[in-house]
Formats: C-alpha cells, structure tokens, sequence
C-alpha cells in the first residue's frame, strides 16, 4: 500500500544556485500526484530529494524535512531508503549487461535475494504489473535491449516494481515515447495507484490533466498551487497558474 | 484504454438517464394535477423542477471536468458537448412541464371537455424523449431519425386539440378562458416534443457531425 | 562552370585522400610482407620445441623465447590489469575532480609517452641491482610498468562510455556504489576493457629495450623466475645483429612468431569482442 509523504520547508541547491525554495507540500497516499511547471522550475530537483538522489551529485546541497510514513528520509540509510522509494527515469535504461529477466530482478538479487522460486515468481509478479508479461515470457532471457522504446520503459517499471517500494517516482516516463506507448503508459499508472503513491513529473500538462488525482505547480524553485487535477485545470486560483496551463506564458 | 475518459461518459449516461426519469415523473405528475385540477398537486410538482436544474448543473459541471482532463476529440468531443446540449433540452422540457402545472392554478373547473388528445400528446413526448435518450446511450441513429415522424404525429396532434377547442369556445364564451389555457397546455406539450427531437439531432450530430433538422 | 570547378575539386581531393591511405599502408604490407616472405622459410617444427644451439649448427630453435616472452607477458599482465582497472575505475566512480585524480591522470599521460627504454633502466636500478641478478620477474615488472597507463586509459574512456543513466538506475534500486560498479557498470563495459587490455598485452609483447636491462636473456631453459629468462624480442635482436647467417634466418623466424602473436591479438581482440548493435 502507498504510504504518505510530507513535505516541510525543503530548500536545494546546485553548486550556489538554489534551485528549491522552500516547498511544503502534503502528499495523499495511494493517488497520482503531478508535478508540472516550466523548464528549471525544480520539479525533477524536488522528485529526485524525496529518494536523496539529488545528493548523489556533487557540488549540491540540501535542507528541510522530508517525512516519509512518520519517519524523515534523512534519518535513513539512503541505499536502504532507496528500496521504499522506486525511480523510473526519462529515458528508459534498462542494464545492457542483463537478459529482461535479470533486469527484473536486479534489485532483489543484488541485495542478495537467493532463492530462485522467489525471484521468478517476482519476476512475473512484477511484468505482470507492468502489463509486459505477455509479450515477453517467452523471451525472458533476451537482452533487455532487444525490446522497443515502449516495452523498455515498461521493464523498468516492473524492475522498479519488484522492490516493492510504496512509493513510486516518475520523471517525465513517458516523454520519449510515441503517443501509443504513452497511452499504455497512462494506463499502467491508473492501474498502479490503487497500491503505490505515485509522483509523476510532466512537462506535459495534458498528460497532468488526464491521469493525476491531484496536481502541483512550479515556477522557479516554488510551490504555487497544488490540488485536485480537475481545480486546477478547471478553475485555477493562481494566476501564475491560469498563466501556465492556457500557455501564455512569457 | 482511455479509462477514465470511458467512466467520465458512463457518468453522463447516467446522469442524463436519470434527469430524464426525473423529467417523466414531472411530466406524468403534471398532467395528473390537470386531469384531477388539484392544486396542492400542481405546486408540488412545481418545486420538483429544481431537481432537474441539479442535474443539469451536475451535466454541465462533468462536462467541463472532462473536457479540461481528457481533451477529448473527435467523437468523444461531440458526445460530452451533445450532452451539454441534451440536458438544456431536457431542463426546457421540465420547465415546460411545471408551465402545465401552473396552468391548475388559474382554471377554474371544471373543464369544459374531457382530455383525450391532450394526455396523448403527454405519452407520445415522453416516449420520444426516453427513445432519445435511448438513442444517445447506444448511439443509434435509426432510432434518432424515427424522432422525426413521430414529431409530426404531435403536430398534428396539437393542431386537432386547437381545432376542437376554438369550436368549443366558439359555442359557449364562458369557455375562453378554459380553452385558452387548455390551447396553452397543447403548446407547451408540443414544445416538449420539438424537444424531445432536438435530442435526436444531436445523436445524429454525434455519429456525422452533420446538423440535421428532424423538427421540420 | 562551377559545377564543373567544384566536381574537378572534389575528385582531386579524393585523389589525394587515397594516395595517402595508400602510403600509409606501404610500411605495414611492407613489413608484414618481407617478415612472412623472409620467415617463412626458415620455420619448422624444430623452430617451436629446440634450444638455440651454437652457431653453425643446424635445427636450433626459440623454444625457450617464445616461453619466455609467454612468462613475462603473463606476470605483467597480473600485475598490469588488475592495478590499471581498479585505478580507472577510482578515477571514474569515485574522484572526478580532485588534485589527485588530476595528478594521476597527467601521469599517466606522461607515462605513457615515456620510452620503454628508461623504464629498462629504473628497473634495473631499483630491481635488479639490489636482487643482485636480473630476472623474469623484473623483466615483468618492467613489462607492467608500460602496461598499466595503457590499460587506465582505455578502460577509464570504456567506463565514460557508460551512460551515467544506468548508474542512477541502479542507485534507484538500493544497489551500493560498490555493488553497481561490480555488478552493473564494469559487465555493461567489459567488452571494451577487456579489448584495451588486449592491445595493451600485444603492444607489450612486442618491447625488447627494457628487457634487455632486466631479464636480459638466456640460452637455456631458465629454472626459476629469479633468474635471467630468454624473450623473443631480445632473441631476435642477438641473432640478427650476429655475423651468422643461419641465426638471421632464425631472426626472421622469431619476428615471424612475433609479430603472428600480435596480429592474433589484435584481431581477437578488436573481433570476438566486437560491439554488436542490436
């Protein structure tokens, strides 16, 4: 089940420029949440704090709280942490070293997951959720690189999947896909939240509009309104907001 | 596919079902007060008019959440646009119904012949509009294009019920008030079915994205 | 007119560019050419299996060269490639951009352009002078020494080539530093670092100076790794600056043997471990 997130005072630099400023955001378990705003707003510096990969980059820093289910992020072992908060990345990057089936289990079976019955029955568990199963059971030990765009995206979801986090990080998962993998993508998330808290970041406001149940503004390092998708996108209270989303921006 | 874009026009459907059905009983009751000219009837189902403008509320507001998250196009715009449409048509129709009712106020009984044509113009509307309604939920355009005759049917109707009522008004100039009212009624039920049509041509809109007229 | 000028241009250019292509490739059928033609002869069986034998004497062989050369390359292999993929990969995963890294990379830029010859003498200095004889073991390390900043080179620019994506991919997952290096990073690169380990072994095997100060070479069969050892380069080089016309053709033969394991490897190399994109 999706846990939930709170979000107080966070503030985040690259190198001297602060790239957050200051967000405090309630996040609702077991929903989408979309984070949109223009380029450089910090929705991909803000997803990236939440499993303290920000960190994972010199020359940046971090400050304010992060409460994941009653418990601070930055009290934990952040490889540790990393095993409740699953990542899907842009572009999809599956190990190029790994058949699909290795890739699945990667993140079991590198953490010293043994027992095969386990890991093959994750495995399936976890294409199944990502609705890839079908079209890859009888090729498991291909190379993940043998799939499309779209089924590679999709296996990094069902990789991020067999952790078993509870939330789920997306960072615009779909932008490198045609408008039919999309699609099955979108679907893929609906289906996914009634277990997961999923957090999507979009430069795609339609893709906003069409699957989260609660939607976040950026601009510049702040958080300018975050509520429910169908309020926002019907009746915005920001201007700034309204500015965004009917596109007259700048 | 498209899920919640599929389950945001089911809950059109429903609504628009459901606001027909509010729409039926009006009707039926408001003939009802006119056939017995009882008052405490008629302001009943008066104030039972504010149930369907819920619902067109509702209609409107679901209409405007799903334009603004699906961006539908094609097909699937024109259906959430006609449903917009389609409860206006159906808010008119209850409108005109308590417009029946408030009529039971001002008769003065009893009436001066009995009601045949009248309720039958009521049933015929009625059933256009559940058949409209029906053609909208399956999107079938025989069943549209059929509006179309049975409109004409009310025409005629309408025409008859004035015919007999000018004679009647004509022998006995105690029943002009009556017969004006009751000419009023026939109106009023014959909008009902140009309504009811209207619903049609949307159906039909929906499947071509032509604009037809069934009213003639 | 001036598409006549511009097509004329065109082909003189492309005739220049082929004649050069052309040049280039002399000295390498050249030699490939006048060593197959000049050794052939002269290798048989006996070539791979006898000791040299005295000058004069017919069926002397470089069994013992061609063991020697296998030995030493294989000790500066084990010292080499270990030490070269385990410095690039601090280079690349763990320090960026400190005083350190940079200082290590530019030596190993200088190291690379240093003349084999000099590492012969330091070798000989450091090693052999205080074991008080010259061995396989410091004609090895000798060998190691112009092996390792070949090897962290290419396998830092292998490493590079990783899309730093499948590194946050693993981090994503609650994998280590350590265990995505090992696991995911060094199998996604492999290809690469094993073929630069590869030409690093094939240029190596090939180097006579520095020999010459360590291991300096021996006619027998050597007993142990403490002593001198015979290596084909230096065999080569003794026989052919020899007056015995015999010990030139055996020269021949050598650089025959020589330069066959070169190309093998080269080829093996850059061949078996080829990318294949899918």
């Amino acid at each position: 089940m999706g846990q939930s997130l709170s979000v107080r005072k966070l503030e985040a630099w690259y190198g001297s420029n602060q790239t957050l400023k200051g967000i405090n955001m309630e996040i609702i378990p077991n929903q989408v949440t979309a984070i949109i705003g223009p380029s450089g707003c910090g929705k991909s510096t803000f997803v990236r704090c939440i499993n303290r990969m920000h960190e994972t980059l010199p020359g940046t820093k971090v400050k304010g709280e992060i409460i994941l289910d009653g418990e601070s992020v930055y009290d934990q072992d952040p490889v540790a942490l990393r095993k409740s908060v699953g990542m899907v990345f842009q572009k999809a990057n599956p190990f190029p070293s790994m058949s699909i089936y290795e890739n699945v289990v990667a993140g079991l079976r590198l953490n010293g997951m043994k027992s095969k019955q386990k890991l093959q029955a994750t495995a399936e568990k976890s294409l199944r959720m990502a609705a890839l199963w079908d079209e890859v059971k009888d090729r498991l030990n291909y190379s993940g690189m043998s799939l499309s765009g779209g089924q590679q995206q999709r296996l990094c979801i069902a990789r991020a999947l067999a952790v078993e986090p509870s939330v789920l990080l997306m960072d615009e998962p779909a932008s490198a896909l045609d408008p039919i993998a999309t699609t099955h993508i979108e679907e893929l998330i609906r289906q996914l939240k009634e277990n997961y808290t999923i957090l999507i970041v979009t430069h795609n406001m339609q893709q906003a509009a069409r699957i989260a149940d609660s939607t976040a503004f950026f601009l510049n390092g702040e958080l300018v309104e975050h509520g429910p998708t169908s309020d926002i996108f019907t009746n915005p209270h920001d201007k700034r907001t309204e500015d965004y989303i009917t596109g007259r921006f700048g | 596919m498209r899920q919640s874009l599929n389950e945001g026009q089911q809950i059109l459907t429903n609504l628009l079902i459901d606001m027909g059905k509010k729409v039926e009983d009006i009707l039926e009751g408001c003939m009802e007060s006119l056939k017995s000219l009882d008052r405490s009837k008629a302001e009943f189902w008066i104030a039972q008019d504010q149930l369907v403008n819920d619902f067109e509320r509702q209609v409107d507001d679901e209409c405007v959440r799903l334009i603004a998250t699906q961006q539908p196009v094609a097909k699937d715009l024109r259906k959430i646009i006609s449903a917009m449409k389609i409860s206006t048509d159906l808010e008119r129709m209850a409108d005109l119904a308590t417009d029946i009712a408030k009529v039971v106020r001002r008769i003065e009984g009893p009436l001066c012949k009995p009601l045949v044509d009248v309720p039958l113009m009521a049933e015929k509307a009625l059933s256009m509009m559940s058949q409209g309604l029906e053609a909208y939920s399956n999107e079938d355009m025989t069943l549209a294009h059929n509006l179309s005759a049975q409109d004409d049917e009310v025409d005629h109707l309408y025409k008859q019920v004035v015919r007999d009522l000018l004679v009647i008004m004509s022998e006995k100039p105690d029943n002009l008030d009556q017969g004006m009212y009751l000419t009023f009624v026939g109106r009023y039920l014959e909008r009902i079915a140009d309504h009811a049509t209207n619903i049609g041509e949307n159906v039909i809109y929906i499947a071509t994205a032509e604009r037809k007229d069934l009213n003639k | 007119m001036h598409d006549r000028l511009r097509k004329y241009r065109n082909r003189m250019m492309m005739g220049i560019f082929i004649i050069a292509t052309l040049i280039a490739l002399i000295p390498l059928f050249g030699i490939l050419g006048y060593v197959v033609k000049n050794g052939l002869s002269a290798l048989n069986w006996e070539f791979f299996i006898n000791l040299p034998k005295a000058m004069g004497a017919p069926g002397g062989g470089m069994a013992n060269s061609i063991v020697g050369t296998l030995i030493m390359v294989l000790i500066a292999s084990l010292i080499g490639i270990p030490v070269g993929i385990l410095t690039a990969i601090y280079l690349t995963e763990y320090d960026r951009t400190s005083w350190l890294s940079i200082g290590v990379r530019f030596a190993t830029d200088v190291l690379t352009g240093i003349p084999s010859i000099i590492v012969g003498i330091v070798i000989y200095t450091a090693v052999v002078l205080r074991m008080g004889h010259f061995s396989a073991l410091a004609g090895g390390l000798a060998l190691s020494i112009i092996m390792i900043p070949l090897i962290i080179r290419s396998t830092e620019e292998m490493l590079k080539l990783v899309s730093h994506s499948i590194r946050e991919a693993g981090y994503a997952l609650g994998i280590s530093k350590v265990k995505t290096i090992l696991k995911i990073v060094l199998p996604t690169a492999a290809k690469g670092i094993i073929t630069g380990a590869m030409l690093a072994v094939a240029r190596v095997s090939g180097e006579t100076a520095p020999l010459l100060f360590t291991a300096l070479g021996n006619q027998y069969w050597a007993r142990s790794l403490n002593e001198p050892i015979a290596a084909l380069p230096v065999q080569i080089y003794q026989y052919a600056t020899s007056p015995y016309k015999e010990w030139h053709q055996q020269a021949w033969a050598g650089s025959l043997v020589l330069i066959s394991l070169v190309v093998i490897l080269n080829l093996f190399a850059r061949f078996v471990f080829r990318s294949r994109s899918n």
